[in-house]
């Protein structure tokens, strides 16, 4: 996957001033929930939504841009191998494993 | 600003929201078929369905000034079931002459299952034979890069796909490049929570130039937005963007791709109001 970049209207210094205190609220809701799961009975740290959620935390701090596309794989399905039969009609947000019926065939 | 919003669910929103898309821009919608929320039983329940959108819904949108459009087929949730999909295709073509009538869509894979990539390729099929645009969802979330991977491989390989005549809707980061790539028309949805952010895709235009990009609501029975469009107008302005390169996004570009179907025409005027027929 190639990363593109292209010309926007602001600059560093004007996304800082239009837009600091939005992400701040977002990154402290993050913060604040990561604390709620701290102060809550653990019985997830296993579940596979709570690992992708951890491993994304972990890009976030990248220094590489290209940050979104890869926390956007963290919580994909990487491989095109058809299902079967389909096991639910919705999606959870992150890839489960152990969800899926084994892979009997590629796509080409 | 006008706007034509390409994917908006009608039949679940009320018709306030109409009003709402009316006294914000909105100059015409296009609405896929797609997923009421549950599997439907029969091919009549598709019967009634399709009569309401090539006939109830376009009147109750004319009523706000707002050209309503459609795509048919059955949904991708639904598509699992071949002997139902094979039924709803059966009934699919004596539609096509309906005015309001723009493709086939929304077609495409939920969970990437055989059946539905089966599904999927007899909707392509069909819309080839009676010469359809073409409307494509893409999965959810997790299963996002897989099915649009899927999909992308699956029209490149049939003979006779043009890829300007097909929309790959709902990119997002990790999608937007290889649908693109290909030459196909691609969708950033206005949704909240599970699809793209105003930011989010504000940044996809900016880097990918804003060429063969729609944006929309998809507004439905879901937490979703009907004047998601004048949301994104605003968030473009406040990022600093030109009037023309935010009207091109709104108006333009849905125009262009929309003009593949010789019935897609816009109001010629908004002054033939009749807010109370």
């Amino acid at each position: 996957m190639s990363y593109k970049t292209g010309e926007i209207p602001l600059n560093q210094q004007e996304l800082v001033d239009e837009y600091f205190m939005e992400y701040r609220a977002m990154l402290l809701a993050v913060a604040a929930y990561l604390d709620r799961m701290d102060r809550s009975e653990m019985n997830a740290e296993d579940d596979f939504r709570v690992k992708a959620f951890r491993a994304s935390l972990q890009e976030l701090t990248s220094d590489e841009t290209g940050r979104v596309e890869r926390i956007q794989m963290l919580l994909s399905d990487n491989d095109t191998t058809l299902m079967d039969e389909r096991d639910v009609q919705g999606a959870y947000g992150a890839f489960n494993p152990e969800s899926r019926t084994p892979a009997t065939e590629e796509v080409s | 600003m006008q706007y034509i919003d390409m994917h908006a669910h009608m039949v679940s929103r009320a018709t306030n929201d109409y009003k709402m898309m009316s006294m914000t821009g909105c100059v015409a919608v296009t609405e896929p078929a797609f997923w009421a929320g549950f599997d439907r039983v029969s091919v009549d329940v598709f019967e009634d369905y399709f009569n309401q959108l090539t006939d109830f819904e376009p009147k109750r949108a004319a009523k706000y000034g707002i050209q309503h459009y459609t795509w048919l087929c059955i949904n991708p949730k639904e598509a699992e079931d071949r002997k139902l999909t094979k039924e709803v295709l059966d009934i699919i073509p004596k539609y096509l002459d309906k005015p309001n009538v723009l493709g086939i869509g929304e077609i495409g894979l939920n969970r990437v299952t055989r059946n539905e990539l089966e599904s999927f390729k007899d909707h392509v099929k069909l819309a080839l034979e009676y010469d359809q645009p073409i409307h494509i969802h893409t999965p959810h979330l997790e299963d996002k890069w897989k099915g649009t991977r899927v999909i992308v491989d699956t029209l490149l390989a049939i003979d006779g796909v043009q890829p300007d005549r097909v929309m790959i809707d709902h990119a997002e980061e990790h999608t937007i490049d290889f649908i693109l790539g290909n030459g196909f028309w691609t969708g950033l949805t206005l949704y909240p929570t599970t699809k793209a952010s105003y930011a989010r895709a504000i940044d996809m235009l900016e880097r990918y130039d804003n060429d063969r990009i729609i944006v929309a609501s998809a507004c439905d029975w879901g937490p979703s937005e009907p004047v998601a469009l004048p949301n994104f107008i605003f968030e473009a302005r406040r990022r600093g963007h030109e009037e023309d390169w935010i009207r091109k996004v709104v108006f333009e570009n849905p125009k262009q791709f929309l003009s593949h179907s010789p019935k897609f025409k816009l109001p010629e005027t908004l002054t033939t109001l009749k807010l109370n027929a």
